[in-house]
């Protein structure tokens, strides 16, 4: 089927068949393979996505679904300056600085849940973020630098970093 | 936050951003299914699905169009058919008439041009097997009615002595004597990027790519079982999602297994496995089964230990006999005992093997030994830190094995750490309290532990790792090692301990790519070794570069305070320059694997941990309200990264303790996926104080030891206490799931089990 969505900005048009997983055509016909596959069945959200800035995890997304929807992956959430540098997202900057990724599978779908989160409750506290982001699993981390540079990311997009 | 400046070297101690942080937010960083392969094909693994039994015959289904599948077997083998490690037992593919030794044996490879095409060619072999009895459990290893390894079931045994003679007629004059049996289960790394390798075949070359630790095991093992030369096969790393051991001898079997099929397909081949497949087929931690009798005299002096181990090492010896070693090294404890007796066996059953997992034995016999001080503790009336100061090893002090301790002895530093930040307030109780029910019971539990840094007694002399350091006409350095980086850090703080020891920015460091073409053996990404044992062979290449470059400035009338520009100057006039570094073992390290005793490791880390639980009385759920770990590193090279090692091992040892079952059924894991094979979450993790404690190692690099696995020990041990001292029943097996308590109420009465 015929599918027109906005992807990281730009519009897209594509023919595809209606049941592939939007995770499969973001990493095989669009070559955005920062979404990746932990599971297959929801349970991990390295694969997360934003619909309409809401997270979802792709591998459950018939791509049929997407028709006239907003779509913005890991590859769009960093910004172009004008001279062509990349504008890291506050949780982006965040997560570096704060050692928030270490084998980093995780941390595009974290950094997409956590941006969009952030959005919604710009002044989410520790116990908050901790329930936020408990449909993404880290094995590496325990957590607490992620959520230290999510209080950090929080507090940057108020006009106010610790860094 | 401290910000290194770009002009200056890295800074030893701070926090600088991860070298590899950037690509990794964006998603730039490229793990092995992100690899483009033009025409590459997808591989898929045929298994046995009987635990035991002689394999008949293969046969394709004549309906089926095969015209674009590619089927190995195991006559497809150019070499020898072994996945070599140890022992070199364990088949890449079971052959026709061979035997089949667990339900996830690889009996033929099949590839197609898309996973859904090699999937369907899969359902249509057809195997034929001749069950056997097959033994699928500790307790029939032991019976060996049916015996699958020898005629005991025993794939190694080993011992440690020290005035042991009448070990039993000391135990029976102790004033004390705590027994106890301690029960552990597998455990699933659970890396969140599942196993894959990509192949491909260059002319007679063999190529692969991979998510894994260990680049040169895995060349090992092609070059066997392809019947290459050296130089013919080519591993490098990819961008790997997590390791933890899962990733150290696994990827040997699949990357063989990908390089069979490009070989038969003539075009690359991806082998990623899904979830499900992951879990089911790949190693766990060994699970365990550890008899202790502790014996005191009236005032809490530890007076002997006898510890019996049992691992559950599945069905091929694979690294079992150095995880047990490891699992008896660690028995005894962080103590001094007169009097010791350890015997451990790895035990064959019918199951895919165990294999590595951060901690490598220690987490279980941890378990064991800190349980019993709980015990003791209890029993005798004596304050937990209290008797562990009248029993800890201090400098000067000898282990089991009889390894005197001189250098870096953190001992008594954690616990004070621990004691004097328990003054502290705690920090604000993570979100999920709120979901416990009236009445609520709560506990608090210590656990003190140690855990050897680098390979086991003689190893690093007999690995002798390498490194090379080599300055480049552009006036930068390129690291060649091949260490991995599995999210631990590694390419940080080689790049840190590099930028101090030539003096020049982190953006004239290049780490080259882990490729076996490009980089010497510097020995696995293994054993908390990577920092201490390579980091230091970094720093000693860097600082001998260093001098030659220092000499040719001054021979030149060149600023020796910028090397990089000297480095650019050398190389332009003289030609390349480089620097090679081997280990050499500190002086009086001497270990015998025949007595088992002297200097198991080069130093130990040193920890102790303390949680507090809260556990609903009605649906016995419990909540980790407060876990305080203090951990002797040595020296942290990057502050914030040895955190997260910290942390990440303290939440998967809590994750062990309380949520990560693995059960099997006749040697079939029933759980196979993340939504019933759970992990922790954010939200069920507590906020987790981390206290770092620096007491310098000579011969490590800026003083740092090992610190990737000491977090994997104690914090189990801690949970149990808790549980235990909040209810008043013993909690001697791991994880504790609500049901597993609800069990332990019913069938002891709350006290009376306790000493």
């Amino acid at each position: 089927m015929k599918l027109r969505f906005r992807l990281n900005d730009e519009d897209k048009e594509l023919d595809v068949e209606p049941f592939r997983r939007l995770l499969d055509v973001l990493r095989e016909d669009l070559h955005l393979t920062g979404s990746k596959e932990g599971c297959g069945e929801g349970e991990c959200g390295a694969c997360t996505v934003l619909i309409d800035g809401a997270p979802v995890n792709s591998c459950l997304v018939p791509v049929a679904q997407l028709d006239g929807h907003d779509i913005r992956t890991i590859e769009g959430l960093a910004r172009q300056g004008t001279d062509g540098e990349v504008l890291l997202d506050e949780v982006q900057q965040a997560l570096v600085s704060f050692g928030g990724t270490q084998c980093g599978i995780c941390t595009p779908g974290i950094a997409l849940c956590a941006s969009a989160a952030l959005t919604r409750e710009p002044n989410a506290d520790r116990a908050r973020l901790r329930e936020l982001l408990a449909g993404n699993l880290c094995r590496c981390t325990g957590y607490q630098l992620i959520i230290d540079a999510l209080v950090d990311a929080a507090s940057t997009r108020r006009g106010n970093s610790k860094r | 936050m401290s910000k290194d400046h770009e002009d200056a070297p890295m800074t030893i101690g701070g926090s600088p951003d991860r070298v590899d942080g950037v690509p990794k937010v964006t998603g730039t960083a490229l793990y092995v299914d992100d690899l483009e392969a033009p025409g590459a094909w997808h591989g898929a693994t045929l298994r046995s699905d009987v635990p035991r039994g002689r394999f008949v015959s293969l046969t394709r289904a004549a309906d089926f169009d095969w015209s674009d599948v590619v089927v190995v077997t195991a006559d497809d083998i150019a070499g020898q058919n072994v996945v070599a490690l140890i022992e070199d037992d364990q088949p890449s593919l079971v052959p026709v008439g061979g035997m089949i030794c667990h339900r996830e044996e690889a009996l033929a490879l099949v590839a197609a041009p898309t996973r859904a095409a090699a999937r369907a060619a899969l359902a249509h072999l057809t195997v034929v097997v001749d069950a056997l009895p097959a033994v699928t459990t500790l307790d029939a290893a032991l019976r060996a009615d049916v015996a699958v390894h020898n005629d005991d079931n025993v794939l190694k045994r080993l011992e440690i002595h020290r005035n042991d003679d009448d070990i039993d007629e000391i135990l029976a004059r102790c004033a004390h004597v705590i027994e106890g049996t301690y029960e552990t289960g597998a455990q699933e790394q659970m890396y969140i990027e599942p196993q894959g390798i990509l192949a491909e075949w260059r002319g007679e070359t063999c190529r692969v790519t991979g998510s894994l630790q260990c680049p040169y095991y895995v060349h090992k093992a092609l070059v066997m079982l392809l019947g290459l030369p050296d130089d013919q096969v080519v591993v490098t790393q990819a961008v790997t999602g997590g390791g933890f051991g899962g990733k150290e001898e696994y990827p040997s079997m699949i990357a063989g297994h990908a390089a069979l099929l490009a070989r038969a397909a003539g075009r690359p081949i991806k082998l990623i496995y899904d979830r499900a497949e992951d879990i089911a087929a790949t190693t766990k931690r060994h699970p365990a089964r550890v008899h202790h009798r502790l014996g005191l005299d009236a005032d809490g002096q530890l007076v002997a230990a006898d510890i019996d181990v049992l691992l559950d090492g599945g069905a091929y010896v694979t690294l079992s006999p150095v995880v047990l070693s490891r699992a008896i090294l660690h028995a005894a404890g962080p103590y001094r005992i007169p009097h010791v007796r350890i015997v451990g066996r790895a035990l064959a059953t019918n199951t895919p093997p165990h294999g590595a997992f951060r901690g490598f034995g220690a987490p279980q016999t941890t378990f064991a030994y800190e349980r019993q001080m709980q015990k003791a503790s209890r029993a005798l009336g004596i304050d937990a830190f209290e008797l562990r100061r009248k029993n800890l090893l201090r400098s000067g002090d000898s282990t089991a094995t009889g390894q005197v301790l001189t250098d870096s002895v953190g001992s008594d530093a954690v616990l004070d750490t621990l004691s004097a930040a328990l003054e502290r307030a705690a920090p604000p109780a993570a979100a999920r309290l709120g979901s416990l029910h009236s009445p609520v019971r709560r506990g608090r539990g210590l656990a003190f532990c140690f855990h050897g840094s680098g390979f086991t007694g003689s190893g690093e002399q007999r690995l002798a790792g390498r490194v090379t350091v080599a300055c480049l006409p552009s006036g930068d350095f390129e690291i060649r090692s091949s260490s991995t980086d599995i999210g631990q850090g590694m390419l940080t703080i080689f790049s840190q301990i590099a930028s101090q020891a030539l003096g020049v920015p982190a953006a004239r460091i290049v780490l080259s790519e882990p490729s076996t073409e490009r980089v010497p053996d510097s020995g696995p990404t293994v054993a908390s070794r990577t920092c201490m044992i390579v980091g230091r062979l970094v720093e000693r290449a860097c600082l001998a570069l260093a001098e030659q470059l220092r000499a040719h400035a001054a021979a030149n009338r060149l600023d020796a305070t910028d090397l990089a520009t000297v480095a650019a100057h050398r190389v332009a006039h003289a030609g390349p320059l480089a620097e090679t570094c081997e280990h050499e073992s500190p002086p009086g390290v001497e270990w015998s694997d025949e007595t088992y005793t002297g200097a198991a490791y080069p130093v130990f880390g040193w920890a102790a941990c303390l949680v507090d639980v809260a556990v609903d009385e009605d649906t016995r759920e419990v909540v980790v309200e407060r876990c305080i770990h203090a951990v002797d590193v040595g020296r942290a090279i990057h502050r914030r990264i040895v955190e997260g090692q910290i942390e990440g091992g303290t939440l998967q040892a809590l994750g062990w303790a309380l949520w990560e079952a693995v059960p099997y059924d006749d040697g079939r894991v029933l759980n196979p996926s993340m939504t019933d094979c759970i992990i922790p979450t954010s939200a069920d993790a507590p906020e987790l104080e981390t206290l770092l404690v620096e007491m310098p190692f000579a011969h490590g690099p800026h003083g740092a030891k090992g610190v990737g696995e000491i977090p994997m020990d104690g914090p189990a041990a801690a949970v149990a206490g808790a549980i235990e001292d909040a209810l008043g029943v013993a909690c001697d097996v791991v994880p504790l799931l609500p049901e597993v308590l609800d069990v332990l109420l019913v069938d002891q009465p709350p006290q009376e089990t306790l000493a």
